[in-house]
């Protein structure tokens, strides 16, 4: 019998009068981001935040004006701009001596690939801003094309012969700009979830949260599997949950058991992977390769 | 008051520090700054200066920069940037969006050719190209015009009646890098002329989404307001232009600025500094008892219809000059102005200096003379000053 996740007590009063995804929005059933979003309000506590959506599925949640399903001020940005629209607002906000947090809230699309430059740019600067990339592997508000954070194998709509090319490390990357924290963060473990996002929200500089985030309309797998994938995901190595800070010292939040079962049962219970089939024992060897590289920067 | 010999580009970056600094006891002054040539003198003179609150941030883009500026002006404080030619191409997304935001963001902008064939001198059609884009627009014609320009441009700006962005332009290297006496105010006379920045929808504490999604009856109503808006800048104009000459003791001038057309039957229309240009071929024209004035286009958008009806009233023919080309049509200023001349005013459009040709007054003579020939409109013509 396991323990119940935060301490059995999911809501908190601020969560019931105050959420910041608010109920009533447009979100798919079982979407990852609404997760993210529900987190982030269970672990935002004191902080005020101005958010800053650039465009993906997060800027259709918001819901046409005038009305928002957000719980804080928000702003709709172009594709490519979150990190430097929240830039301009963190610079505000420090002049004007304001304690709030600067959060730009973004897709694999808006990160990975057409705003990689403008995050780069943020990071390098080490503006004080909590970047969320909410990763469901695909451009989902458009339909389901591929994105460079979609995964080798994964039938999309622009890679109908499944994607011939790995998805980019993104964790990596942002390392390598050595900002104050980077982290991966795996929604079926709430509290390693929660201890990072308020460690993110606390932190200043730049952080940079890498949430995986299951997207069943885009993976074509049951609504309610969601977490489990991700679970699965985790239980196999293939997606390492942990933190770096500075660029230098990395430490695994959870170690994987390795479960060659658990990533088969991942890839036959997802859609996107049914058409081209995945070659189990390529992923299991880059798996092992990539481990084997975390393991060398472990502290 | 100090007099000082600069170039417009130092001239822009010295009227942005002193808007910058009138700010410091409200929200503070940012931008985004980005390199390009001819305005680079312009973002280097303005990350050396001093700020009570805020400063300027070297980002990664000209996208970026302008990126920065809406998250520094959705904050609630002035915001500044420059750019030009490509620049602007690339940044063109967020011009889009700084003005659908309806943000009092200033931009100068240095007039330069779009590449490629890369090319660094004057040509308006990298701003033209931003026409649209729900930004007011000012060219002006020599370094103290732009200096004012960037402190009118603010005021008018940031007014609550309008509240729309602004684009101060200067033509490339005949301004941003020819120096200039220049009148440099007080910071207490800009400080009097400012007032501190009240954005009315910057972010504060209400959970409310910025730029969120509209259905077509609310995109309706959002461009009739913002159309309205445009359509009470004139008024809003002239009140700033009588307290900036109370203050500065200049008058800054008239969206439109005539130049002997009290008794003129011809009229040649310019933008940015092809007008000085014009005013001295006109004088010449004058001594040979030619009856041609002449009129610039100070502000392009909001577009001064009723100023250039009334100026070009008595007009028999007209002759319109580009330095651009909207490439399947003809030069923009003649297209959007042919319409403004009194029934059966011969129009003859023509561009020239286009990519940085040195305009001369025996040019804008010749395009007097054979305006003088014709006797109906012609299409437009490229006319090659090289």
């Amino acid at each position: 019998m396991q323990e119940p996740v935060l301490e059995g007590c999911f809501k908190t009063d601020q969560e019931l009068t105050d959420p910041l995804l608010r109920p009533g929005n447009t979100n798919c059933g079982g979407c990852g981001m609404s997760v993210a979003w529900n987190m982030l309000s269970h672990a935002r506590g004191k902080h005020e935040l101005q958010v800053v959506i650039p465009a993906c599925c997060g800027i259709v949640t918001a819901g046409h004006y005038p009305v928002s399903s957000y719980g804080a001020p928000t702003v709709a940005s172009t594709f490519a701009s979150s990190a430097a629209v929240a830039a301009g607002l963190a610079h505000v906000m420090e002049m004007n001596d304001e304690n709030k947090r600067a959060v730009c809230f973004a897709g694999d699309g808006g990160t990975y690939d057409i705003g990689m430059a403008t995050l780069s740019a943020a990071a390098e600067r080490n503006d004080d801003i909590l970047y969320i990339c909410y990763d469901n592997e695909i451009y989902g508000n458009t339909g389901g094309q591929r994105s460079s954070a979609t995964p080798l194998g994964a039938t999309t709509t622009t890679t109908p012969g499944g994607k011939k090319l790995q998805k980019k490390d993104i964790t990596a990357i942002m390392a390598a700009h050595r900002i104050p924290y980077v982290a991966s963060v795996s929604l079926a473990h709430l509290e390693d979830t929660r201890r990072k996002m308020q460690y993110a929200l606390e932190t200043r500089g730049f952080r940079f949260l890498h949430v995986f985030a299951p997207c069943p309309t885009g993976w074509k797998s049951e609504q309610a599997e969601g977490i489990d994938l991700i679970r699965m995901a985790v239980d196999s190595g293939l997606f390492p949950v942990m933190e770096i800070f500075d660029g230098v010292t990395t430490q695994i939040n959870i170690e994987p058991s390795m479960s060659d079962e658990a990533l088969e049962t991942y890839f036959s219970s997802q859609g996107r992977f049914k058409k081209n089939k995945v070659d189990i024992a390529t992923v299991r060897a880059a798996i092992d390769a990539n481990w084997a590289r975390l393991r060398r920067g472990v502290s | 008051m100090t007099v000082q010999l600069i170039s417009a580009n130092h001239a822009a970056a010295m009227a942005a520090t002193l808007a910058g600094r009138a700010n410091r006891n409200a929200r503070g002054f940012g931008g985004g700054i980005y390199p390009i040539t001819p305005q680079t003198e312009c973002i280097e003179l303005l990350a050396k200066q001093e700020f009570e609150k805020g400063g300027v941030i070297p980002v990664e883009s000209e996208h970026s920069a302008m990126a920065v500026c809406m998250g520094v002006s959705l904050g609630g404080a002035r915001s500044f940037t420059a750019s030009a030619s490509n620049g602007l191409a690339y940044m063109a997304e967020n011009v889009v969006a700084a003005g659908m935001y309806r943000l009092p963001i200033l931009m100068m902008a240095v007039n330069r050719t779009l590449g490629p064939p890369w090319n660094i001198w004057v040509d308006h059609g990298d701003t033209l190209m931003l026409r649209d884009s729900g930004w007011m627009h000012i060219y002006c014609e020599d370094n103290q015009e732009v200096l004012d320009s960037i402190l009118f441009g603010y005021r008018l700006a940031e007014d609550p009646r309008v509240l729309l962005p602004i684009m101060v332009c200067q033509d490339a290297f005949v301004l941003s890098h020819t120096m200039m006496q220049t009148d440099i105010p007080d910071q207490e006379q800009v400080d009097r002329f400012l007032p501190d920045l009240d954005l009315p929808h910057r972010l504060h504490n209400d959970a409310v989404t910025v730029g969120g999604l509209d259905f077509p009856h609310e995109t309706e109503v959002h461009r009739a307001q913002h159309q309205e808006a445009m359509d009470g800048v004139a008024e809003v104009y002239a009140e700033i232009q009588d307290e900036f000459e109370q203050i500065f003791g200049r008058r800054p001038a008239d969206r439109i600025v005539p130049y002997r057309m009290e008794d003129a039957k011809y009229a040649v229309v310019s933008m940015g500094t092809t007008a000085l240009t014009v005013r001295v071929a006109v004088d010449a024209m004058r001594e040979k008892g030619i009856p041609v004035g002449a009129v610039r286009m100070r502000m392009l958008r909001p577009y001064p219809e009723k100023e250039m009806i009334e100026a070009l009233a008595g007009c028999e023919k007209v002759a319109i000059l580009d330095r651009d080309i909207s490439l399947g049509h003809g030069g923009v200023l003649w297209s959007e102005t042919r319409g403004t001349v009194p029934p059966g005013c011969v129009v003859q459009g023509t561009m020239l200096g286009l990519g940085g040709g040195d305009i001369r007054p025996q040019h804008i003579e010749e395009v007097i003379e054979d305006l003088l020939e014709r006797t109906e409109d012609g299409s437009p013509v490229i006319k090659e000053v090289m």
